[in-house]
């Protein structure tokens, strides 16, 4: 089930690679081992896989426990010996060493995919939120680390951290996604696994501050109407950022789902922009610059703009990410084991605001049936749908529709190449939110596929 | 005694809901700033407000701030040319971008101009980007990428002459600096539409 091939992940960005490319397991193993606690694991079930060898063990320990996971002996009748205490494994829990999930990553070294086909709920795991880096993860202390407000403000401020932090809090769960992700099925259906096509948004609960509190205390000089977000990080990167959405429902986020932000997601400070395309959520933030018209970075205009091949124009400042749903079971890398009873599920999420409705159709778009949502449903957050499907062993298509509040409908793959044209090369397919298509083949197998029906 | 501590503590607690009740904006602290008397004054009004945040000095500020507008400001002095570029660009940059910026396991910042409308657009610094003064920008905070910022401000502006000069954006003769790049007027100039605040098609 979690067999993962080398990446083959196109990268999706033109930044130079970094001299590093796929998995490094031996490095891994190496760092491992250099933990004493670790080592001392090892040893003992070392001694007690040979224990259980008499007792023909029900399943061979690995030899290296999956990233996350520890390893420990795994008794033939667990109701028959003592578990472990809690603390082996130094007071941060681990996951169970029978879970083998993880984020894949891109061989240029700049992104990893959330494994959307696994996931459960509408929470992504902190250790499985996808990443997107531009000159990889800085270390930062955050003692050392602070936050400029200056520009167009009344009192140009630094904060640290512990002053972040006794400012009035707030908490939301909001899911981020590359503006990039799902480009490589643009042009053509080709992906495999639904982490490689699609696996480039993920969701947390983010806690920090109001960034509109912050500006307050800098006050806002009249004209001032955009800033710089800029990073801490070796790329420096920097967006601007519309005042209005900064003073709507952005957040200076120190922490992810209960505790602080993971270093790949921006630690300590990030910049929390629900529903916008994940570049502008700054990560590793410390420096705002407040202006009246946007800085034109690179990353606003040789890159996240998009270009129409038909009329030439580039379309700039496309921040929200529209609705967008995926059925995430069945998918290709599961089968059918035969015709019978299926719970068909996935996730469906909106830039603009709520999910209002998810239909499916299990007949290539002849009927939609409505979906059931998951409570809560969420502004700006991915919302679990499923729906109860008898398969008769027929192939067919699978499709979802997503409707957001504002009464958008996610469109098919045609639908959105009308309006936009379509190349194989130059970078036309971001914020591609297209429906999209499995197709359930006779005997089980399920491919993906582009298909518009009569949409 | 315990009576005095008590007021005290009464006291404190009264500051303090006044002071998060301007953090968080339900009193406009502008209200109490805008009569004072410019900087020697805001320090003041500041931590009158939450106590958080420092004010930082014009130092401080000038010390972090490498933001550059596409009119120029923030532009530092320096000045750089083609040739000074081409010396600089064959062992700083050409092993990622290839020779003169055609392309290699970098972006391509040269060439495809007039691309952009047709079945194979070649996006490049030269076809795409709209502003001259982004190219300092990128270069300077993030390039080349294994040792960013380790340029000076006028080898930053010589291999930005170098890099336009690949498809005659300027002349080969042309010097780059805070006061040149701005007027350079890059061949997509007017080829993006501010889509925001507009909602997704």
């Amino acid at each position: 089930m979690t067999k993962k091939s080398k990446p083959q992940v196109s990268d999706l960005s033109a930044t130079p690679v970094l001299p590093v490319s796929g998995r490094q397991p031996k490095s891994l193993a190496q760092t491992a081992d250099q933990d004493p606690t670790r080592r001392r694991l090892l040893l003992g079930a070392a001694a007690a896989a040979g224990a259980a060898a008499v007792a023909a063990a029900p399943k061979q320990a690995q030899a290296i426990a999956p990233p996350g996971a520890v390893e420990y002996p795994v008794p033939v009748d667990p109701t028959q010996v003592p578990g472990r205490p809690p603390g082996l494994n130094g007071g941060y829990g681990t996951r169970s060493q029978f879970e083998t999930e993880v984020r894949e990553w891109s061989g240029s070294g700049t992104s990893s995919r959330t494994p959307l086909a696994s996931s459960e709920g509408t929470i992504t795991p902190s250790a499985l939120h996808f990443e997107r880096h531009h000159n990889g993860i800085p270390e930062i202390d955050p003692e050392e680390h602070s936050l400029l407000v200056h520009g167009m403000v009344k009192r140009p401020l630094t904060f640290t951290m512990a002053d972040l932090k006794r400012l009035p809090s707030t908490s939301r769960v909001a899911f981020i996604e590359c503006g990039g992700n799902s480009a490589g099925e643009y042009h053509a259906a080709r992906g495999k696994e639904i982490h490689n096509m699609h696996g480039l948004v993920s969701s947390s609960e983010w806690t920090g501050v109001a960034l509109s509190t912050v500006l307050r205390e800098a006050g806002l000089e009249s004209g001032a109407a955009w800033l710089l977000a800029e990073g801490r990080d070796a790329a420096m990167l920097s967006r601007s950022i519309p005042l209005e959405k900064a003073l709507d429902d952005a957040v200076l986020a120190y922490a992810q789902n209960g505790e602080a932000l993971r270093p790949e997601q921006g630690y300590p400070l990030r910049l929390l922009l629900p529903g916008w395309e994940g570049i502008t959520n700054v990560k590793w933030l410390h420096r705002l610059d407040v202006s009246d018209a946007p800085f034109q970075t690179r990353e606003e205009t040789s890159h996240y703009t998009d270009l129409n091949i038909v009329t030439g124009e580039a379309k700039q400042f496309t921040f929200v990410m529209a609705a967008k749903s995926l059925i995430l079971f069945p998918h290709p890398e599961a089968k059918l084991e035969g015709p019978g009873f299926f719970e068909i599920t996935g996730l469906a999420w909106s830039g603009r605001g709520k999910i209002k409705r998810v239909e499916v159709t299990t007949d290539g778009g002849k009927n939609w049936h409505l979906a059931e949502l998951q409570e809560p449903v969420l502004s700006k957050s991915q919302t679990r749908f499923r729906f109860p499907w008898v398969w008769d062993g027929e192939p067919t298509m699978l499709q979802s529709r997503a409707t957001d509040e504002t009464g958008y409908v996610q469109p098919s793959i045609r639908q959105l190449k009308e309006v936009r044209g379509d190349a194989e090369r130059g970078n036309v397919n971001y914020h591609n939110n297209a429906i999209q298509t499995w197709r359930v083949n006779r005997g089980g197998t399920i491919e993906n596929v582009h298909f518009s029906g009569n949409s | 005694m315990h009576k005095t501590l008590i007021a005290i503590t009464l006291a404190s607690i009264v500051i303090a809901v006044g002071a998060v009740l301007v953090a968080v904006g339900v009193v406009p602290m502008g209200a109490t700033n805008e009569g004072g008397a410019g900087n020697g004054n805001a320090q003041i009004v500041a931590h009158e407000g939450a106590g958080l945040g420092r004010v930082a000095t014009e130092a401080e500020v000038a010390l972090l701030n490498i933001s550059i507008r596409p009119d120029g400001v923030g532009l530092p002095p320096g000045q750089g040319t083609v040739q000074e570029g081409a010396l600089i660009f064959g062992p700083r940059c050409a092993n990622c971008h290839g020779p003169r910026g055609r392309g290699g396991q970098g972006g391509r910042l040269s060439g495809g101009v007039g691309t952009l409308g047709g079945e194979e657009p070649i996006k490049t610094v030269n076809s795409y980007w709209p502003y001259a003064t982004t190219l300092f920008d990128y270069i300077r905070r993030a390039m080349p990428l294994y040792e960013p910022q380790s340029l000076t401000d006028s080898e930053v502006y010589a291999l930005v002459a170098y890099i336009l000069m690949q498809d005659r954006i300027i002349e080969p003769t042309d010097v780059m600096n805070a006061t040149t790049l701005p007027q350079v007027i890059m061949p997509n100039r007017n080829g993006f539409v501010e889509w925001w605040p507009r909602p997704p098609e």
